[in-house]
């Protein structure tokens, strides 16, 4: 083996002797390089002896390699790799990969730096201790300086003598990490007996990791619960006004929250095709209100069609806004196809770490500030503006409110349309987390329905802590029930919760309440 | 079944007699004629009836059955359940059940147990599937089970007082979890593809055009008889509770009856009658899936009823079997187009024509002219 590739070296030298380098790598400094310089008499040595049986040996031209010149090498490197077979790649590749992250540790994005850590910790290879402990003095970022600490007990556990080992592994437990668990476990079953005190502290990791472990993943359901109830949310938000206030049952919001979504895609491939690339990241604040404004639109012409025929009677509308469900699924069938995808803009990838083990998505924060804008403005709108006066009044008493001068009509029709925006900005929300599809809202129509059921009609409090209990309650048993018996379980609690309370959380009092 | 007070049959004697002469023709026509045209006219006269159509129409007529029922909760008592594509699954699954295991080892695997339960990779067969061995258990089964069901949920949302919309977001919450329950694996009821491949009924085959028609003519017996229970029901003094209820609830509390009670019964029965039709659509049409039962199924069933005309029972049939014919010729000739006629439909019947094609025709032999649907001033109350 180690023969055959020395003569590989040796075609590979003659090669590179007989073609300028800089051919090959293309690049602009190693153009005018002498060949000697290129591949100094000792990197030569080093690498012929990556290939060599014994390990330390082996272990000991990595070492050669990388604590040379990292970035320089590294160029060469690659441009031998670009050139070479196989087995030679394979050789050289974990030197590339010590190097890169070696410079990668030096970037000036907290983001490479911090996977470059991880990687190197990953590798395994005890070499890179110390690269991180000097980058670790220098690094100011909290969740770099985690990492890097992270990446240096791991090679530590892996390489180090017996005390060395049982210190890092009490370290990992100290941080959390959960990437140390396959290590940790593996010395925790080390039966040898000879490194006590080694496997005690593995095991003492191993728990306290473990402990640690299953908070985290309680925050992370109680989060994605708080998540879907959002969406939820500002679906039910829309259908509880419109119910409360018109006595209509709207069973094409799920299609008017399919709007928004395809008007985000719509944006999407208007600031594609019209916009230079550096902007369209910014398509997605465009897209909120235009999903608005499409829903809102879509409700509007809805309303003055079909809905306003039948008012206060909730069964028919129930049934002809089904119907138009029906027509608007079928269209976007229709025209859209099956599947259309929204990219989530850049700014919305990724995460903000809040703890070790705990990533809040960009995205699902997004939908819960979204949410709580929302219901923060229907406050304001209803409770501290004479538009929302009017549609309370109209709300109790539309007979007085007539009498009053209140265009009731009118208020009808624009708060279905408001109610079909929130609708559409859901839909929009949607986008964020899934495919754009025409069955979209049939997944979360009958969810809000009973979420609008379980708080009580007309009641914003009780809408906003139904869907908290239904959506959060959906993402907890999920992990325990799966999502179909978790669903189940949660219509049989609805239905028990209705025998004691018939007409929700925050019924309205008095002789209203009886129909 | 909790029995309400059966007063004697109270025929209302106007229009009894017209009504009666439909009823008799109809029956005579499905039950003598139509069996008859199959049999008798070479296949080449225009007057045959292949065994193709008589299977599709055997199955409309299940249909009709569950419309018979949902008219009597929906039409006449005024209370919307969108979850009767349960009821009609579990009468369905029962005697799927029993065609499964009547299979035997004639299936693709030759192995006793169902084929998807060898897919599943289960040795033995799950404890609620024994029963099923039995056509007697299976039958009682597809009636009983859906009554069970519906006297269950009936109690706790009647007694609680859910009513109206509420009622029907309930039950159609009801129905999209039973979707979601007969749609896993685990629940061994054959998962999203449902029981099919059914061979032998009672040692006939399914396949010979003999069985089909007997099976027709069971279908045609069973519904001339859920009308007459129906009618028996509506004529009845609790009939007339019934459609008071739908009228003015709080007056019947306040005159001494609960209503509670009459809604239960009525829920039962209905739910017994759309799992008798569930039990003679299986056969017939030789699958079973989930699809068949879950939101989309259970709201159909309903405009099936409100095109037919509510609170008329006749209407109910022939909703049910128009719309299903409506359904089978457009989803061949035009499969993009039905989702937008079901949709159109929806909004027209309740827009335009709310009494349904009874309604409509009834307007037309009184010679009141044809009214397009104005403005409607009225609004709720507060």
């Amino acid at each position: 083996m180690a023969k055959d590739v020395l003569d590989l070296w040796g075609s590979l030298l003659l090669l590179l002797a007989l073609f300028p380098i800089g051919e090959i790598a293309g690049a602009e400094e190693m153009r005018a390089a002498p060949l000697a310089a290129v591949l100094s008499r000792a990197v030569e040595r080093a690498l012929a002896d990556l290939s060599h049986d014994d390990p330390e040996v082996q272990e000991a031209a990595i070492n050669a390699l990388t604590t040379s010149n990292g970035t320089d090498l590294l160029l060469k490197l690659e441009a031998i790799r670009a050139n070479a077979d196989r087995s030679l790649r394979v050789l050289i590749k974990p030197v590339i990969d010590l190097l890169k992250n070696k410079v990668k540790l030096a970037a000036h994005e907290a983001d490479l730096r911090r996977s470059a850590a991880a990687d190197l910790g990953g590798l395994g290879k005890p070499v890179a201790i110390p690269w991180l402990k000097e980058a670790l003095e220098r690094e100011q970022d909290r969740w770099v300086r985690y990492t890097m600490e992270e990446s240096i007990n791991l090679l530590t556990l892996s390489s180090g003598d017996p005390a060395a080992k049982a210190a890092a592994a009490a370290k990992l437990g100290e941080l959390r990490s959960q990437n140390a668990i396959p290590s940790l476990k593996e010395l925790a079953a080390d039966s040898s007996g000879e490194q006590p005190a080694v496997v005690q502290a593995a095991r003492e990791a191993i728990e306290r990791i473990d402990v640690w472990g299953t908070w985290a993943n309680a925050i992370e359901t109680i989060f994605r619960g708080i998540s879907l109830s959002s969406i939820l949310l500002l679906m039910a938000l829309g259908l509880a006004i419109v119910f409360g206030l018109m006595g209509v049952i709207n069973m094409a919001h799920g299609e008017l929250m399919m709007v928004g979504a395809y008007a985000t895609f719509l944006t999407q491939e208007a600031f594609r095709a019209m916009l230079p690339p550096t902007v369209f990241d910014a398509y997605f604040l465009a897209a909120l209100p235009c999903a608005f404004l499409a829903a809102a639109l879509f409700g509007l012409v809805l309303e003055a069609t079909v809905i306003r025929f039948l008012y206060g009677r909730p069964l028919e509308t129930l049934l002809a806004t089904w119907g138009v469900s029906l027509i608007f699924i079928q269209a976007a069938r229709v025209w859209f196809g099956d599947l259309t995808s929204v990219v989530a803009p850049s700014w919305l990838s990724g995460g903000a770490q809040v703890m070790v083990g705990v990533q809040l998505p960009y995205n699902r924060l997004f939908i819960i500030g979204l949410a709580i804008i929302c219901v923060i403005s229907i406050y304001l709108l209803l409770f501290r503006s004479r538009v929302g006066l009017k549609v309370r009044a109209v709300m109790q008493n539309r007979n007085m409110s007539a009498c009053l001068g209140i265009a009731t009509r009118r208020v009808d029709a624009y708060t279905f349309a408001f109610g079909s925006g929130l609708a559409g900005l859901a839909g929009c929300a949607l986008t964020l987390v899934g495919n754009v599809e025409p069955g979209l809202g049939q997944n979360y129509i009958v969810d809000s329905f009973m979420v609008v059921v379980t708080g009580g009609v007309g009641k914003l409090a009780g809408t906003i802590v139904a869907s908290l209990g239904i959506g959060g309650l959906n993402k907890l048993l999920e992990p325990s029930f799966g999502a179909v018996y978790g669903k189940v379980f949660i219509l049989l609690l609805v239905v028990l919760f209705l025998q004691r309370r018939p007409s929700g959380l925050f019924a309205i009092k008095g002789r209203h309440a009886e129909s | 079944m909790p029995s309400p007070n059966n007063g004697q049959a109270n025929p209302s004697g106007n229009g009894d007699r017209h009504e009666n002469l439909i009823f008799w023709a109809i029956g005579f026509f499905l039950l003598m004629v139509v069996p008859f045209l199959n049999v008798l006219p070479s296949p080449d006269s225009w007057l045959h009836i292949s065994d193709f159509a008589l299977n599709r129409f055997g199955k409309f007529l299940a249909f009709a059955i569950l419309a018979l029922g949902i008219d009597l909760i929906w039409g006449y008592t005024g209370i919307l359940s969108l979850g009767h594509g349960v009821f009609f699954g579990v009468g369905a699954y029962a005697i799927g059940m029993h065609l499964m295991l009547s299979i035997g080892t004639e299936s693709v695997y030759g192995s006793a147990l169902p084929d998807f339960m060898v897919w599943n990779q289960l040795k033995e067969l799950p404890f609620f599937w024994k029963p099923f061995y039995s056509a007697t258990f299976a039958v009682a089964a597809a009636i009983l089970l859906p009554t069970l069901f519906a006297a269950i949920f009936g109690f706790l949302a009647f007694r609680s007082r859910i009513k109206g919309v509420y009622f029907a977001i309930i039950t159609q919450a009801l129905a999209l979890s039973a979707w979601l329950v007969f749609n896993r694996n685990e629940t061994n009821l054959g998962g999203t593809n449902g029981l099919t491949d059914f061979k032998t009924m009672l040692g006939f085959r399914l396949s010979d055009p003999g069985t089909q028609r007997t099976l027709y003519v069971v279908t045609v017996l069973c519904l001339g008889l859920a009308y007459l229970l129906c009618r028996w029901i509506i004529r009845s003094r609790a009939g007339k509770v019934l459609i008071a209820i739908r009228d003015s609830e709080p007056r019947v509390l306040f005159s001494g009856y609960s209503p509670a009670n009459y809604k239960l019964f009525v829920f039962v029965v209905s739910a017994a009658l759309a799992g008798l039709a569930g039990a003679l659509y299986v056969p017939q049409v030789g699958i079973i899936t989930p699809s068949q039962i879950g939101v989309l199924p259970s709201l159909e069933m309903v405009i099936w009823v409100a095109v037919g005309g509510r609170g008329t029972l006749i209407g109910a049939v022939i909703g049910a079997v128009g719309i299903n014919w409506a359904r089978s010729f457009l989803t061949n000739h035009f499969p993009d187009l039905w989702p937008f006629f079901l949709g159109g439909l929806f909004v027209a019947v309740v827009l335009l024509f709310p009494e349904g094609l009874i309604g409509v025709t009834r307007k037309l032999t009184t010679g009141s002219t044809f009214r397009w649907p104005r403005l409607s001033k009225k609004v709720p109350a507060s």
